[in-house]
C-alpha cells in the first residue's frame, strides 16, 4: 500500500485534515516471548479451526458434533452439556467469569489478553509472518515500498502471492466459523460441491472480509483507534501489576557503545541502553516502549526479546526491558530490595469471584433437572362453576423432557381434598392420575382441568402442587399454583 | 485571517492557531481510514435517497427506484402466512373432530387457530376467555343449551341460534306474562317453584302444589317433567346451579313474563369449514366439552 502524500490538499488550517497512517514494519525477532507467542498462536488457531470436527456421541437422532450451535432447533451443544434457550443464563455466568479472568490477568501482568490472546493480535501476527515470508524482513519491505513507482514483475508476483495467502487464511477463518453452526463434515462436503445453504456462503464472505481487512490492513489501528479495551485496561491496572517496562533505573543517557565510552571518560553518566532502536523495529504497533506505558503498547513482549538479544551481544545484563513496575524501579534507584506482590486484595477478590461464579455455575449445571414442569393458571375465567355446583380451574402445563429418549409421565396433584385432574384430549386408563408420553428432547403443552366437588368448603384461593413423575426413572419435578373459587 | 498556528514544543505537533485565554489546542487530525469511512457513509446515505423512499413532497413522497414499502412487505408476509396456514388447515379439515382432540399436534393447532378466531369473532359476546356474561353462555362450564359434544358445538357455531339461517337452532321461551297466558300471581308462584327445583329458597306463603300445576301445564313440554331441560329445543336445565340470566326471583319472573330468545349468528359462510372445526375443538377443549 502506498502511504505517501495525500491526493487532495484539504488544508483548512495548517495541518492536513487527517493524519497519514505510518505503516509499521515489524522486524522478525526470536526469544522467549516470541516462542510463547508462536505456541499460543498455534494453540488458539488449532482450537478454532479444528474444534468443529471433534465428534461426541449423543445417541441416535442427536447431533454428533462436540461443539454445535443448533439455531433451527434452538439448542447449544458443548461436549456433555446441552443447553436450551431458557438456560442462556449459563452464558451470563461464563461472561462474568471471562470478565473476572481478564481483570485478574490485568492486575497480575497487564495486557496479557492484548499481547498474546486477542484474535486481532493472533491473526495480525500470522499475517505479518506471511508478509515476512513472502516479501522479506523489515528493511527489505521498507525498501520495496519506498521503490513504489516502478512496478516490476517480481514485485507484482510477491504482492499477489501475499494477498492470496492472506485471503486463503481469511477464507478458512470464515469457513471454520460456519462449521460451528452446522454438522461440520456435511457442510464441508456441501461447500466443496457448492450445495451449501446461501447463509453459509454469506457468513464465510463476511468473515473472510473482516479477517482480511482487520489483520491485513487495519492491524494496530484497531487497537489504537477502535478497541475500547485498552482504555478500560488503563483503569484496571495498578501500581503492583507488572507490565512491559523500560527500566530507566539502568541509567540514562542513551547512546552508542563507542560514544558511551567517550562520555564516561569525560565523567558523564551513561545508561545501559545503546539506542539501537531494536525495540521499536520489532514492535507490531510501532511505538517506543522507552517512553513508558502507553495506549499503543499491546504488551506482547517482543521488545524484551529484541533488547535481550542486543544486551547479550554487547555483554550487558539482559532484561533492560522486561516485566516490571514503577515501584520496583524506584526501590532499586533508592537502593532498596525489590518487592513483587502477587497476592493483593484485588487479585484475591478476583480469584474469589471467579471461584464463586464458576462454582455456582458448576453446581447449577450438575444439579439441573432434566424433567421440568411449568404451570400457568387460566386468567380468564380464573374459575368455572359447573352445573352440579362443583368448581373447576384450568391450567396450561408445559412439560420439558431434556433427555434423549421418550418417557412416560404421570401427573399428580396435591391440592384441595377430593380434587380430580383431567388432561384435555387424554383418556387415561389410570383414573385421577393421567399419564402421557413425553417426546425426547422437547417440550409438550397440555391443558389440565382440576375439579373439586361442590361440598368442598374452600378458601378463595388455596395452593395446588403439580407433580410429574417419570414412571421409568422415578425422576420427579413439580410446580405450585393456586386453586381459585368463583 | 492571520495564522497563529505554531509548533508545540513539548509534543512537536502543530496547534490549530486558536487561543483561549492562553490555552491552545493541538491539531491532532483524524486518521485517514476514519475520514474515508465518514465520506463513504455520506455517499451511502445519498444512495438511500435514490433507492428507497426518502423525501416528502406536497402530495406523497419520493418512492425511490426500488419502490419499497413496508406495507407491501407486510402484505407479502401475511399472504405467505396464509399459505402456510392453508397447508396446515387442510390436514385439520380432513381429520375428524374426535381425531383432532386425540392428536396432540392437531389439538395444539386447532386450539391456537380457534383461540385467535374466537378472539376476533366470538369475544364481543362470550368474552375473551369465553366466560360469558348475562344472557351469553359461559363456554367453560358443562351446562349446554344445545349440547356440548364436539358435533353439537360445531353445529351451533355453523348455523347459530335463531340466526335466520335455514338450519339454525329455533325455539322460543314464550312471553307468558306479556301474551296473557299467565297472570302475575301465577308467574310469581311458578317462579318460586322453579327456584325450588334447584334447592333455592322460596318466598313465604308460596303454594308448592299450585306451582307444580302451573309448571306441568305450561313448561314441561320444553323443560321436561323434572325441569331437566331439553337440548333438542335449547331449553335450559332448571335444576342445576347455572343460570344464564340469573336465579333470583325477580329475574325469573322477568324471564317468564317477557320470554327469552337469545341470538347467535350463523358462522358458516363467514368462516371456512376448517376454521369452524378448529373453533369447535377449541370451545370443546375449554373444559366443559362432553
Amino acid at each position: 500500500m502506498n502511504q505517501t502524500a495525500l491526493p487532495i490538499d484539504m488544508d483548512l488550517d495548517d495541518g492536513p485534515l487527517y493524519v497519514a497512517h505510518k505503516k509499521v514494519y515489524p522486524q522478525s525477532v526470536s526469544g522467549t516471548f516470541r516462542r510463547i507467542k508462536w505456541g499460543l498462536m498455534a494453540f488458539c488457531l488449532g482450537v478454532y479451526y479444528l474444534l468443529p470436527f471433534v465428534r461426541w456421541n449423543r445417541g441416535l437422532g442427536a447431533p454428533s458434533q462436540a461443539v454445535l450451535v443448533d439455531i433451527p432447533n434452538s439448542r447449544f451443544y458443548f461436549f456433555f452439556i446441552e443447553l436450551w434457550p431458557q438456560e442462556v443464563y449459563y452464558f451470563t455466568g461464563l461472561l462474568i467469569v471471562a470478565a473476572m479472568t481478564l481483570f485478574l490477568m490485568n492486575s497480575v501482568g497487564g495486557r496479557i489478553w492484548c499481547g498474546y490472546l486477542c484474535p486481532q493480535t493472533v491473526w495480525t501476527d500470522l499475517f505479518y509472518a506471511v508478509e515476512r515470508l513472502v516479501e522479506g524482513d523489515r528493511r527489505e519491505r521498507m525498501r520495496k515500498d519506498a521503490a513504489g513507482g516502478t512496478v516490476k514483475l517480481r514485485r507484482l508476483g510477491e504482492i499477489t502471492l501475499k494477498h492470496s495467502i492472506w485471503l486463503l487464511i481469511a477464507w478458512w477463518t470464515g469457513g471454520a466459523w460456519v462449521l460451528y453452526f452446522n454438522d461440520a463434515p456435511t457442510l464441508v462436503k456441501q461447500l466443496a460441491t457448492f450445495q451449501a445453504p446461501m447463509l453459509a456462503y454469506i457468513w464465510i464472505g463476511i468473515l473472510t472480509a473482516t479477517t482480511y481487512v482487520l489483520a491485513g490492513f487495519m492491524r494496530e489501528q484497531v487497537c489504537v483507534y477502535m478497541c475500547p479495551w485498552p482504555r478500560i485496561q488503563a483503569a484496571l491496572t495498578d501500581e503492583w501489576a507488572v507490565n512491559v517496562t523500560y527500566k530507566y533505573d539502568r541509567g540514562e543517557q542513551r547512546t552508542s557503545l563507542k560514544k558511551a565510552n567517550d562520555l564516561r571518560a569525560l565523567g558523564e553518566t551513561v545508561g545501559d541502553c545503546i539506542d539501537c532502536n531494536q525495540c521499536v523495529a520489532v514492535c507490531p504497533t510501532g511505538i517506543d516502549i522507552r517512553n513508558g506505558a502507553q495506549l499503543g503498547c499491546i504488551q506482547c513482549g517482543l521488545c524484551i526479546d529484541a533488547c535481550d538479544t542486543v544486551m547479550k551481544k554487547i555483554g550487558r545484563e539482559p532484561r533492560l526491558i522486561g516485566y516490571d513496575n514503577d515501584i520496583n524501579i524506584q526501590r532499586r534507584q533508592a537502593g532498596k530490595s525489590e518487592i513483587y506482590r502477587l497476592i493483593r486484595p484485588r487479585t484475591v477478590v478476583y480469584c474469589a469471584m471467579i471461584a464463586a461464579v464458576g462454582g455456582l455455575m458448576l453446581y447449577a449445571l450438575l444439579t439441573r433437572t432434566l424433567l421440568d414442569v411449568n404451570v400457568l393458571h387460566d386468567r380468564n375465567p380464573v374459575a368455572v362453576k359447573l352445573s352440579d355446583g362443583s368448581v373447576r380451574n384450568a391450567y396450561t402445563v408445559r412439560l420439558l423432557n431434556k433427555r434423549g429418549f421418550d418417557r412416560v409421565i404421570a401427573i399428580d396433584i396435591d391440592g384441595p381434598p377430593n380434587a380430580t385432574v383431567h388432561v384435555v384430549g387424554v383418556d387415561s386408563i389410570t383414573r385421577d392420575r393421567p399419564m402421557i408420553v413425553l417426546g425426547r428432547d422437547q417440550t409438550t403443552e397440555l391443558r389440565l382441568l382440576v375439579t373439586t366437588p361442590s361440598d368442598n368448603k374452600l378458601e378463595k384461593s388455596s395452593p395446588v402442587k403439580f407433580r410429574v413423575t417419570d414412571i421409568g426413572l422415578g425422576e420427579v419435578a413439580s410446580a405450585t399454583d393456586n386453586f381459585v373459587t368463583p | 485571517m492571520t495564522d497563529h498556528s505554531e509548533i508545540d514544543k513539548h509534543s512537536g505537533t502543530a496547534t490549530t492557531g486558536h487561543d483561549w485565554d492562553g490555552i491552545k489546542e493541538l491539531n491532532t487530525p483524524l486518521p485517514r481510514w476514519w475520514i474515508i469511512t465518514f465520506y463513504a457513509c455520506i455517499v451511502w446515505a445519498v444512495g438511500y435517497w435514490v433507492v428507497y423512499p426518502a423525501w416528502p413532497l406536497l402530495s406523497g413522497y419520493t418512492s425511490g427506484v426500488l419502490h419499497y414499502s413496508s406495507r407491501a412487505d407486510v402484505a407479502v408476509e401475511l399472504s405467505n402466512l396464509e399459505k402456510i396456514r392453508g397447508e396446515k388447515m387442510v390436514t385439520l379439515g380432513a381429520a375428524s373432530l374426535a381425531d383432532i382432540e386425540k392428536d396432540p399436534a392437531l389439538l395444539a393447532l386447532a386450539r391456537a387457530r380457534g383461540k385467535a378466531v374466537f378472539g376476533d369473532n366470538c369475544a364481543p359476546c362470550h368474552g375473551s376467555g369465553a366466560a360469558g356474561a348475562k344472557g351469553y353462555p359461559n363456554l367453560n362450564d358443562d351446562d349446554w343449551l344445545w349440547g356440548g359434544s364436539l358435533e353439537q358445538i360445531m353445529q351451533t357455531i355453523e348455523f347459530g341460534a335463531r340466526s335466520g339461517h335455514p338450519k339454525t337452532h329455533e325455539s322460543a321461551m314464550l312471553a307468558f306474562g306479556k301474551e296473557g297466558i299467565l297472570k302475575s300471581a301465577e308467574i310469581v308462584t311458578v317462579a318460586n317453584y322453579v327456584r325450588s327445583l334447584s334447592d333455592l329458597p322460596t318466598s313465604q306463603g308460596y303454594d308448592a302444589v299450585a306451582g307444580r300445576k302451573i309448571f306441568v301445564d305450561n313448561c314441561v313440554s320444553c323443560h321436561g317433567d323434572a325441569g331437566n331441560g331439553n337440548q333438542e329445543v335449547g331449553a335450559p336445565n332448571l335444576t342445576d346451579k347455572i343460570w344464564l340470566y340469573g336465579s333470583d326471583e325477580a329475574t325469573i319472573i322477568e324471564t317468564i313474563t317477557n320470554g327469552r330468545a337469545g341470538v347467535m349468528p350463523a358462522w358458516t359462510g363467514r368462516l371456512d369449514p376448517s376454521t369452524i372445526k378448529a373453533m369447535a375443538v377449541y370451545v370443546h377443549s375449554l373444559g366443559g366439552g362432553q
